[in-house]
């Protein structure tokens, strides 16, 4: 981190390579979840508009719950709930990462399902007429129509995963939350909460700024095409 | 004449949506290379019966055989039944994200499963059969309307169906580009496949139409040769109809 205490001073320098490093932490839950939560969203969308009723009430249940329960709870269920109550241990990151999945899942499955669905009847219709499975159908006409609509509300909720992934921070997930929190909770002078959590901050709004951008950008290639 | 081989046999059909009766007791039998004109005032039920023949639509009770295949609600593999029955939609219904011959070629790929060349050599011979063959790498928004429901047309029959449903395949159409699709679709009928045109184009029912039929409500209530349909109507509201067409 010398490049970091040459910028800043060896104190603020310090502080702020730890910030950094525990950074990593925050986008590798973000990616997971990310990864995570889209195949599972990906398979939910598929139940969600499949003719089997099942599935169909599978999914629907499963969209209900997932989002009907803040994250925060769904966090302390996995990472302190369920340890305890069945006396396993399980690791934060592993708490952590099927929380924000599940959340993220549920989600996402309602983002694509609306994309799916503003496809026309006429789409489908077309695809059966000429022979198609419901899979083929889904795969090959209405998918791709469907992606372009989907992909900038899919960056946007990428925003929403990491700042979600704070949130980790309460069942000891070492994020950059967590190490904002520690170094702000230490005695040392010049480490005050009102100087720690705007670094916070700021590097938050490095991670999600960007895909923001990104995100209006795809909407205005969406529109124009 | 044997049941076996006829191109589609009704009998006793009718549909529901929820409490509405929208097909009421349609018996219709159609032999191979017979040409279908049905016309009816909107509402009467013509676009819903040929939607069942692909069952686009399902039925609630009777029976329907499409060449050989009985149709039933909940069928398990309409594809089968889909794959000699092909269909061209009012709105064309091409798909957007392809190019025409694309738009061609996916089909027989997907649900025929035949190779990249052969689907291309068939797309190109429909494409040139329905006159459109330089438009085949452009996309579907890039044609008029016209050009649009010929391309529809030719991506059915690449399937190389026996049996061609079209709803009122011209009635989106400005009224300068309806003459080049009816005159595709007259072609296509003197080739002697089996056709049922749900249309209100008259000229067309005269000039290819073995069979006239007449829907009001739900039910067939008349149906003849064109030229005793259009110069002697039985049915009172056959004859207010083409009073009102004509």
């Amino acid at each position: 981190m010398n490049f970091m205490e040459n910028l800043f001073g060896p104190f603020y320098g310090n502080m702020i390579g730890l910030l950094l490093s525990a950074t990593r932490y925050t986008i590798y839950l973000s990616l997971a979840a990310f990864f995570g939560g889209g195949l599972l969203g990906l398979i939910l969308t598929v139940f969600k508009i499949s003719p089997s009723r099942i599935l169909r009430w599978f999914a629907t249940g499963y969209i209900w719950l997932f989002q009907s329960i803040p994250l925060l709870m769904l966090l302390f269920l996995l990472g302190l709930g369920v340890p305890t109550f069945y006396q396993i241990d399980i690791p934060p990151w592993l708490a952590a990462g099927t929380a924000l999945t599940l959340f993220t899942s549920a989600y996402m499955s309602e983002v694509w399902r609306g994309a799916l669905e503003s496809i026309p009847t006429g789409q489908w219709e077309a695809g059966k007429a000429v022979g198609l499975t419901f899979m083929q159908n889904l795969c090959w006409i209405i998918a791709p129509q469907a992606f372009r609509i989907a992909i900038p509300s899919t960056v946007g909720f990428m925003i929403q995963v990491i700042k979600g992934t704070s949130m980790a921070y309460i069942i000891d997930y070492d994020d950059l939350m967590r190490w904002g929190k520690r170094i702000a909770n230490s005695q040392l002078d010049g480490a005050e909460p009102f100087v720690v959590f705007p670094i916070v901050a700021l590097i938050y709004f490095s991670l999600c700024f960007p895909l923001s951008l990104w995100a209006k950008h795809l909407e205005k290639q969406a529109r124009d095409s | 004449m044997n049941k076996e081989n006829l191109a589609i046999s009704i009998s006793g059909m009718s549909k529901w949506y929820d409490d509405f009766k929208v097909l009421t007791d349609i018996d219709l039998s159609v032999t191979f290379g017979e040409r279908i004109v049905i016309c009816g005032p909107s509402g009467s039920g013509k676009s819903t019966l040929i939607r069942c023949l692909n069952h686009l639509e399902e039925h609630q009770k009777g029976s329907i055989v499409v060449d050989g295949i009985e149709l039933y609600p909940g069928m398990k593999n309409p594809e089968l039944v889909r794959r000699t029955v092909g269909m061209v939609f009012q709105s064309f219904n091409l798909f957007p994200h392809l190019t025409i011959l694309e738009n061609c070629i996916l089909p027989q790929r997907r649900a025929l499963k035949r190779s990249k060349e052969q689907a291309r050599e068939v797309a190109m011979k429909f494409l040139e059969r329905v006159k459109i063959p330089e438009q085949a790498d452009k996309y579907p928004r890039q044609l008029s309307g016209g050009q649009q429901q010929r391309v529809a047309i030719a991506r059915a029959l690449c399937m190389e169906p026996k049996i061609m449903l079209f709803d009122e395949p011209t009635s989106a159409l400005d009224p300068e580009m309806v003459s080049e699709v009816l005159d595709t679709m007259i072609e296509l009928a003197l080739s002697g496949i089996t056709m049922l045109c749900v249309t209100h184009e008259m000229g067309f029912a005269r000039k290819v139409a073995d069979r006239v039929i007449f829907m009001d409500t739900g039910q067939i209530i008349e149906s003849n040769a064109p030229e005793t349909f259009f110069s002697q109507p039985k049915h009172p509201r056959a004859k207010e109809f083409l009073g009102q067409i004509l």
